[in-house]
């Protein structure tokens, strides 16, 4: 029994080096760098320990701007992006025939570069010398007034930058989704057919607790995910995300350590850290709500 | 209610091109379950089973033919307004409700005037429950209860909703042996009490005999017999269903008739009156051979097991065609293990002639 126990952490030693290298030490070592003040990046010391980087951080308008825009793009992208994902896959699984075909359609975003898709969003948003862009031609066709998306005012970027997360993800949704539908056993609808239950009482009380792991899955990651941006805004916006307006928190922390006015790993860190946290405390909230909402 | 299957074809469309033609996996039925009875649909994988079952709740569409429940067509009706209770093979308990909602289910799908209060979904529900025997487990979910269990929960699903026609799909296959006896009678019990014609589909033999009223017989999605058990098994039509029925199996030999009597291998067996002359295959029930020095078929002793009340001997023959020939013969006249052959006289009622071509049977 003993020995079979040390046996088992001898099999998770690899697994555990590697995370403690790659993953524990640097989340310490960030932490450690948030408290230093007065940090020296070419002497390599600091003069004591304190909260300043964070007092710094917090008070910092730019930095406030990037959480609003975080918060902005999660709140609206990762309940969008799965309810589309979840009506893209119910529409696939309910025509047979086309599945396959649209699987591949909507996949293609999902493997093609971030980039190459900012590259083809910009085209149809961004207004040049030479034209407005495809979507404010549209516009200007139904009598609309354009907009300049890409450096007009802030609601337009927003939407353009919310327009371009949901589409870069939902591929992977619909994915994930329509292979959760389709492993769903036919006899639950079967049984369900034969007691006469409507379709909306079989979407509530069978599909939906029984993709629902997997819908949670989507749910996590995408917050997660959402928290995390800042190759869709580069890739939309350039690299000047603080000029746009349009900055997240990890692009603050990128901007920070090596952006232009970069060269701050304290502050850089501290913003890691209250990302970190806020990360943290929205997971652990959709962890428990999950304990009661999820059948697995 | 009876129900009436009048030329019930179900053709399926054959995907590989190349073979051509379609699947018939059930062919041209004909027959009326009487009502309130008990009929076991027998045969073996693959014959249209739960084919005929899914035509008769209305899963599928037949391609031919017209169902009846008492005098009403329902052939071209969904599901749901047929009022049929279908339990299925691998139970489909909805794994995220408990056992109280799991029954609860189809009376909350009622809907308009039918709709019933919440007190009174609750009372069917256990009362259900009650039927059979699971009062204890309501809220517990199906994957915390053993296999007969959840057959059970699947059975009072299929109940509460006091269905005119009780379908049960090879309801017993995941059940240990025991359990299966025991389950098995729990069904036949539950049957009788509330009245409910029911079709049961089974592939095993035995399962089917102990517990219906009326057998169908089908293999490739034709029905083969429709009779009593008893009857199935005394007086099968064809050489199918002869080996299709009963434990140990019937054992198989090529014969001859020559001038009224029987001949297998080098043995006159007996006579068989008003058969003409030819080849034939002969089926001969294990409990049909008496062991008699004087018996008239000569066989070759290979065993000797003993079973408790009977023994079984285990023989060879020239002419056999079935593996491993035995008989069932009482302990008191069973011959000794140090034989070489064992002579045995036939019971003519366990004997039955079938045609070598049509193997169809043939009567004396
Ligand atoms: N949807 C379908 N499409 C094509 N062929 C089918 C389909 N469903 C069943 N079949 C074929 O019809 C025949 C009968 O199938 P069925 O499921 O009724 O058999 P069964 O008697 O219930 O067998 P088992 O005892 O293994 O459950 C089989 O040959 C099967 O391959
Ligand atoms: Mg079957």
């Amino acid at each position: 029994m003993k020995n079979s126990k040390f046996k088992g952490w001898l099999y998770l030693l690899p697994a555990i080096l590697f995370l403690g290298i790659f993953m524990v030490y640097p989340l310490i070592d960030v932490l450690i760098y948030s408290v230093e003040e007065g940090y020296n990046f070419v002497s390599q010391t600091a003069y004591g320990y304190g909260p300043y980087n964070y007092s710094y951080v917090l008070h910092d308008p730019y930095f406030l701007q990037a959480v609003k825009n975080t918060f902005i793009i999660v709140v609206i992208t990762v309940p969008l992006s799965t309810g589309f994902a979840l009506l893209i896959a119910l529409a696939l699984n309910s025509i047979k025939k086309l599945k396959d075909l649209f699987q591949t359609v909507y996949f293609l975003p999902y493997v093609t570069n971030t980039l190459a898709v900012g590259l083809v969003f910009m085209i149809l948003f961004k207004k040049t010398a030479y034209t407005d862009g495809m979507i404010n031609l549209l516009i200007q066709f139904f009598g609309g007034q354009g907009v300049d998306f890409i450096e007009g005012p802030y609601w337009a970027k927003m939407f353009v930058m919310c327009f371009y997360t949901i589409w870069v993800v939902l591929p992977f949704k619909v994915l994930i989704l329509t292979s959760a539908l389709a492993s769903v056993n036919q006899d639950y609808y079967n049984a369900a057919k034969i007691d006469g239950t409507s379709k909306g009482r079989i979407f509530r009380r069978i599909t939906l607790p029984m993709i629902s792991p997997m819908l949670f899955y989507l749910i996590i990651t995408g917050f997660i995910g959402a928290f995390k941006a800042y190759s869709d805004e580069v890739a939309l916006f350039g690299t000047d995300l603080n000029g746009a307006g349009m900055n997240t928190i990890v692009g603050y922390v990128y901007d920070m350590l090596y952006g232009t006015a970069g060269g701050y790993p304290s502050y850089a860190s501290a913003a890691a850290i209250i990302l970190f946290v806020i990360v943290l405390t929205i997971t652990c909230i959709n962890l428990m709500v999950s304990k009661k909402n999820v059948h697995y | 209610m009876k129900v009436v299957l009048q030329n019930l074809t179900k053709k399926f469309p054959n995907r590989n091109k190349k073979i051509g033609g379609d699947v018939i996996a059930v062919n041209n039925f004909n027959f009326e379950i009487p009502d309130g009875k008990l009929i076991g649909l027998l045969g073996p994988s693959g014959c249209g089973k739960s084919t005929a079952l899914n035509l008769i709740c209305g899963l599928l569409e037949p391609t031919e033919g017209h169902i009846f429940f008492g005098e009403d067509e329902v052939t071209n009706l969904p599901p749901e307004v047929r009022g049929v209770g279908l339990v299925f093979q691998n139970y489909a308990l909805y794994p995220h409700m408990t056992v109280l909602q799991n029954i609860m289910f189809p009376l909350q799908n009622l809907k308009g005037d039918q709709k019933l209060p919440k007190e009174e979904i609750v009372r069917r529900a256990k009362e259900a429950a009650g039927l059979v025997q699971i009062d204890g487990l309501l809220e517990r979910k199906p994957s915390e209860m053993s296999g007969g269990q959840q057959q059970r929960v699947a059975i009072a699903r299929a109940l509460v909703k006091m269905p005119k026609v009780l379908l049960l799909d090879e309801p017993l296959s995941n059940l240990d042996a025991r359990l299966r006896l025991q389950t098995r009678e729990e069904i036949r019990r539950i049957q009788r009490e509330t009245g409910i014609t029911t079709v049961f589909v089974t592939h095993d033999q035995e399962e089917a005999m102990s517990i219906s009223d009326l057998i169908v017989v089908m293999k490739d999605g034709v029905i083969q017999q429709i009779d009593e058990p008893q009857e199935v098994y005394d007086d099968p039509v064809n050489l199918f269903v002869a080996k299709f029925l009963g434990t140990p199996a019937i054992n198989v030999f090529e014969g001859e008739v020559r001038n009224g009597r029987l001949h297998i291998g080098g043995d006159d067996l007996m006579a068989v009156p008003g058969v003409p002359d030819k080849k034939v295959f002969v089926g001969i029930r294990p409990e049909g051979l008496e062991p008699d020095p004087e018996g008239t078929f000569g066989c070759g002793l290979v065993n000797v097991e003993v079973m408790g009340r009977d023994t079984s001997v285990v023989f060879t023959h020239d002419g056999a065609v079935s593996e491993n020939l035995r008989a069932i013969v009482a302990s008191g006249k069973r011959p000794a293990k140090t034989e070489k052959t064992v002579r045995f006289r036939p019971d003519p009622l366990k004997v039955h002639l079938f045609d070598h071509e049509t193997e169809e049977r043939i009567r004396f």
